[in-house]
């Protein structure tokens, strides 16, 4: 948590989006974090895909729960509500909000601390309930605000900085949230900007119940020889199965790839989703493939980044609640409020 | 023993078997009764069961309205095997057993106090009906009709009662009516002038409703504007989720598109449910969770932070006998203090504390302008008894000129103009800050909201000082409730009483009653009902006016008591505590032997 507001200058030739924001327009306020923590560079990648996107940053709410992740949201969209809530508990929090106003972008911003252990029932449950959000897990394997604690996406033999080893099985979250129905899955890299924005971007887009897991290496307590949470050990096993960009309508495209290699795929918001395939048997609208592969490769150490999965005709909650297209929080006593006039039946039917 | 003899004034109880679909011929037993012009009034003693264990339905009948629980048996409609002998012995002396003769039971196993009213019931079924479920259900309506003889029902009125319940499942009228008559007539031809016990026509019920608690509970919601409601079910509070959905499909759907104007989840856990609330309070709905004990120990860690984030939210606790699993289908009044000062570190929240049905649907819609005004949880306490029981009340009545108070929320046009907002800053002296809804505005009015302890303007900070002032301030603002809540009721004696009693919530009725006995008897003894916490100056008043109070609750360790005593600084000797404790609704017979007990001890010592 910081109240250090950051200075006000503006470079005269910063670049703006459409709207007119620059990227300074969708800061928050001085990181707290240590220096060279994956977490910053993951906020950052928030803050570019919210300028890439065009998104009014007061129609963000940022929401999390308790650990070093859950204090990120104070250094994004300074111009955003935030709520920071009980640990494990953002999910239900989220789920409140964005019943209450359907109109907002909803982003939920975890930990492994926060999102596996105490947290684990909230979060599949808020993902399996079909909540429209981007939820993302900055994951590095350890407790860092109580120094070094292993978390429960640790993995099994993995080393602690005290030397100790963990004994107990990971949980992947990803896994989880396949099997729970998430729509939008992806995992990332803290290290990889290119490959976080646009996935970031994409799950910004999608309708439905969007989760990304980033592995964030801590550089205090999970950053040695033997973690695999390390950045190098991560830098060796990462094996991204596809290459994100997002193209906007009429756009040329950015980045050339060989031909038959790409698929173009129409986004929520009327821009596409341009698909590199780097794994060439790797299909991310199957659902049952990808639980398949995430396991064959783990098996193998690997760690599977990219877009894992994505329904591209997903809905959400508010479809299944069957609510009306007005946010509930603008609605009145006009149009709540059946007045003396529906008691009359109710107590002729109770006499 | 002569048998009673009584004239719309008498108790009867049903034993059942719970699942063999007794209930509603019960039901439509005592709304046959109020259809008569005389008020009754039921309670429901089942168990933690879907099927087969023993549950009871006790109906007073009282000419002169009198509606809490009296105690005490003078017709048992025995026809739960099971516990037979408890059932016998339950019986006032004089008083009738009416069972099912079908089968012989020994000699040894009545009493020759009471007058035993036989009936075949089982055989008369059997030789109508083929189908093994029709035989049982029909059974039940077979006595009704009976007891309808026995009592002097009009036959009439059941028969319209019937038609009313299976409107629009015609084909099950006249098969009911029919099961009605059958019983009827047998006591008719059988069982002429055995019963004491009369059912008069009379006009004592006036425009009165028969409803239960949570029904009127979840009514309340949908009036008082809830657009969110976040449960999970636990006993006895599931029927308030289940009556708002109910109501909200009658009232809260759009005639045009079919599109629901609400939103409900059933949660993993009241954990998660009192997350929803505060999420949908924190951004602008009007949102409540409905739970029982259990679930307000599971909510404790995130009501303290709706406390001290300043965030609206509803909780309908339906209290059970606690602690732990205790008594979940028994009535008590035992979670004033885990909700007065629920969570950790220095809390205090707002509770309402309804009489009846009536009082429960007004105050499940006030707490939402209460929440909302104060920024803060408001817990509506109700319990078992009013939730899940059927109660003779007032009709509900709403006044079309009110509208919601949606209390301080800064508006766009409000931050554009330069008004100051500061999340934490008392503008107004009254302690309640402003607050904004995310996506209000552009560039103003953003804030960042945290369990963690920051200043004014809603920035971090651990400075004693700024933390300090803040708390301050939040007591303030339960100062500020004070005149928000609803006030106490005092009635007086005839004649000038030293002496008070302290009462809340579904110890009405029983009060009621007891405080026109002792009258009577000469024992005069001024009345406050408390509707509220925080307490208001009238309640200091009160008690400083009397010499000593009798305070009457329905848990073990005078939790009201330790309230009054903390919150109000009086000396503990001032209060006699009454409590009634055992899962049962408490009965004005309870209060007055307790009274008229001390009453006795101080004239003894007095005279001594």
């Amino acid at each position: 948590m910081t109240y250090i507001a950051k200075p006000k200058l503006r470079h005269p030739g910063i670049a703006m989006n459409k709207l007119g924001f620059t990227h300074r327009d969708y800061e928050g306020s001085v990181s707290t974090l240590c220096a060279g923590c994956g977490h910053d560079s993951i906020s950052f990648a928030i803050i570019q895909a919210c300028f890439e996107l065009n998104i009014e940053p007061h129609r963000v709410a940022k929401l999390s729960g308790i650990g070093c992740s859950s204090k990120t949201p104070d250094y994004l969209l300074g111009q955003s509500h935030g709520f920071n809530s009980v640990h494990g508990r953002m999910p239900s929090v989220l789920t409140g909000a964005n019943l209450a106003n359907r109109d907002l972008l909803y982003l939920g911003v975890s930990g492994d601390g926060d999102s596996a252990s105490i947290g684990l029932g909230q979060f599949v449950h808020c993902v399996r309930r079909g909540v429209n959000m981007v939820y993302i897990t900055e994951n590095n394997g350890v407790y860092g605000l109580t120094k070094g604690q292993f978390s429960a996406t640790a993995d099994k033999g993995s080393k602690s900085k005290a030397g100790g080893s963990n004994m107990d099985s990971p949980l992947d979250l990803v896994s989880m949230a396949l099997m729970v129905g998430a729509t939008f899955v992806g995992r990332s890299f803290s290290g990889d900007k290119e490959q976080m924005v646009p996935l970031i971007m994409a799950a910004m887009s999608h309708p439905g119940p969007a989760f990304i897991d980033i592995v964030s290496p801590c550089v205090a307590f999970n950053n040695h020889a033997g973690s695999t949470k390390a950045y190098d050990f991560v830098r060796a096993h990462n094996e991204a199965v596809n290459r994100l960009d997002i193209v906007e309508p009429r756009e040329a495209i950015k980045v050339e790839y060989a031909p038959g290699t790409t698929e173009d795929v129409a986004l929520h918001d009327g821009s596409t989703l341009r698909l590199a395939k780097l794994a060439a048997d790797y299909d991310p609208f199957d659902r049952i493939g990808a639980m398949n592969y995430l396991q064959s490769r783990a098996a193998k150490g690997e760690l599977v980044t990219g877009l894992i999965y994505m329904d591209a005709s997903a809905s959400d909650m508010h479809a299944n609640l069957n609510t009306v297209p007005v946010p509930l929080n603008r609605l009145s006593e006009k149009e709540l409020c059946p007045g003396s006039k529906g008691l009359e039946a109710f107590n002729a039917a109770h006499r | 023993m002569p048998p009673v003899k009584s004239i719309n004034d008498f108790v009867v109880k049903f034993a059942n078997v719970n699942g063999s679909g007794s209930a509603s011929a019960n039901e439509m037993f005592a709304r046959s009764i109020l259809r008569m012009g005389v008020p009754v009034t039921s309670r429901n003693i089942f168990p933690s069961n879907i099927q087969g264990l023993p549950t009871w339905y006790e109906v007073r009948v009282s000419g002169k309205g009198w509606l809490g629980r009296r105690g005490g048996v003078d017709l048992m409609v025995a026809m739960n095997p099971q516990t037979w002998d408890k059932d016998i012995a339950s019986i006032d002396p004089g008083g009738y057993l009416f069972y099912d003769s079908s089968r012989p039971i020994p000699l040894s196993k009545f009493r020759d106090d009471i007058t035993i009213v036989r009936m075949p019931l089982t055989e008369i079924s059997n030789a109508a009906y083929k189908d093994p479920r029709q035989r049982q259900l029909f059974k039940n309506i077979i006595y009704v009709g009976a007891l309808a003889q026995l009592l002097g029902i009009e036959l009439a009125v059941l028969e319209q009662l019937i038609g009313e319940q299976y409107k629009g499942k015609d084909a099950l009228i006249a098969p009911n009516q029919q099961a009605l008559r059958m019983g009827h007539d047998y006591a008719r031809d059988h069982l002429a002038g055995i019963c004491g016990l009369k059912i008069e026509r009379a006009n004592e019920v006036g425009d009165r409703i028969f409803v239960s608690g949570n029904d009127a509970a979840g009514l309340g919601c949908v009036y008082g504007g809830a657009t969110v409601a976040a449960w999970y079910p636990i006993t006895p509070s599931t029927s308030v989720a289940e009556a708002f959905a109910k109501h909200c499909r009658k009232y809260r759907t759009d005639p045009q598109t079919g599109k629901n104007k609400f939103a409900i989840v059933q949660s993993e856990d009241e954990i998660s449910a009192i997350g929803t609330v505060i999420g949908a309070g924190w951004n602008g709905a009007r949102s409540f969770t409905a739970t029982s004990g259990p679930g307000i120990s599971l909510m404790q860690e995130f009501l303290g932070l709706a406390y001290f984030a300043e965030i609206p939210a509803v909780i309908i606790d339906v209290q059970r006998g606690g602690p732990s699993t205790g008594m979940p289908t028994r009535t008590q009044q035992s979670d004033l203090m885990i909700c007065a000062y629920a969570s950790h570190g220095d809390t205090k929240h707002v509770l309402l504390l309804p009489e009846d049905p009536r009082e429960l649907f007004e105050f499940s819609a006030l707490s939402f302008d209460l929440a909302e005004r104060l920024q803060t949880p408001v817990f509506v306490l109700e319990d078992l008894d009013i939730g899940m029981n059927d109660w003779l009340c007032e009709p509900f009545a709403w006044d079309d000129r009110r509208c919601f108070d949606r209390g301080k929320v800064m508006t766009a046009e409000e931050l554009e103009a330069g008004k100051t907002f500061g999340r934490y800053l008392d503008v107004d002296g009254d302690a309640i800050p402003y607050r904004t809804l995310p996506g209000t505005h552009p560039s103003k009015g953003a804030y960042f909201t945290r369990g963690t302890s920051r200043d004014r303007f809603a920035k971090y900070s651990e400075e004693g000082a700024v933390y300090q002032d803040n708390m301050q301030r939040l007591l303030r603002k339960f100062e500020t409730a004070k005149s928000l809540v609803p006030a106490p009721v005092v009635r007086r004696a005839k004649e000038r009483a030293k002496n008070g009693v302290i009462y809340f919530g579904s110890t009405s009725p029983a009060m009621n009653e007891a405080f026109a006995a002792l009258e009577a008897d000469g024992i005069h003894l001024d009345t406050l009902r408390l509707r509220a916490f925080p307490f208001s100056d009238a309640v200091l008043d009160f008690i400083n006016t009397h010499d000593q109070i009798f305070l009457v609750e329905q848990n073990r360790d005078a939790q009201m008591r330790s309230l009054l005593v903390n919150e109000l600084g009086i000396d503990p000797a001032r209060f006699i505590s009454i409590l009634h404790y055992d899962g049962t609704p408490i009965t004005a017979r309870f209060i007055i032997a307790a009274i008229a007990e001390r009453i006795g001890l101080k004239s003894k010592e007095a005279a001594e």
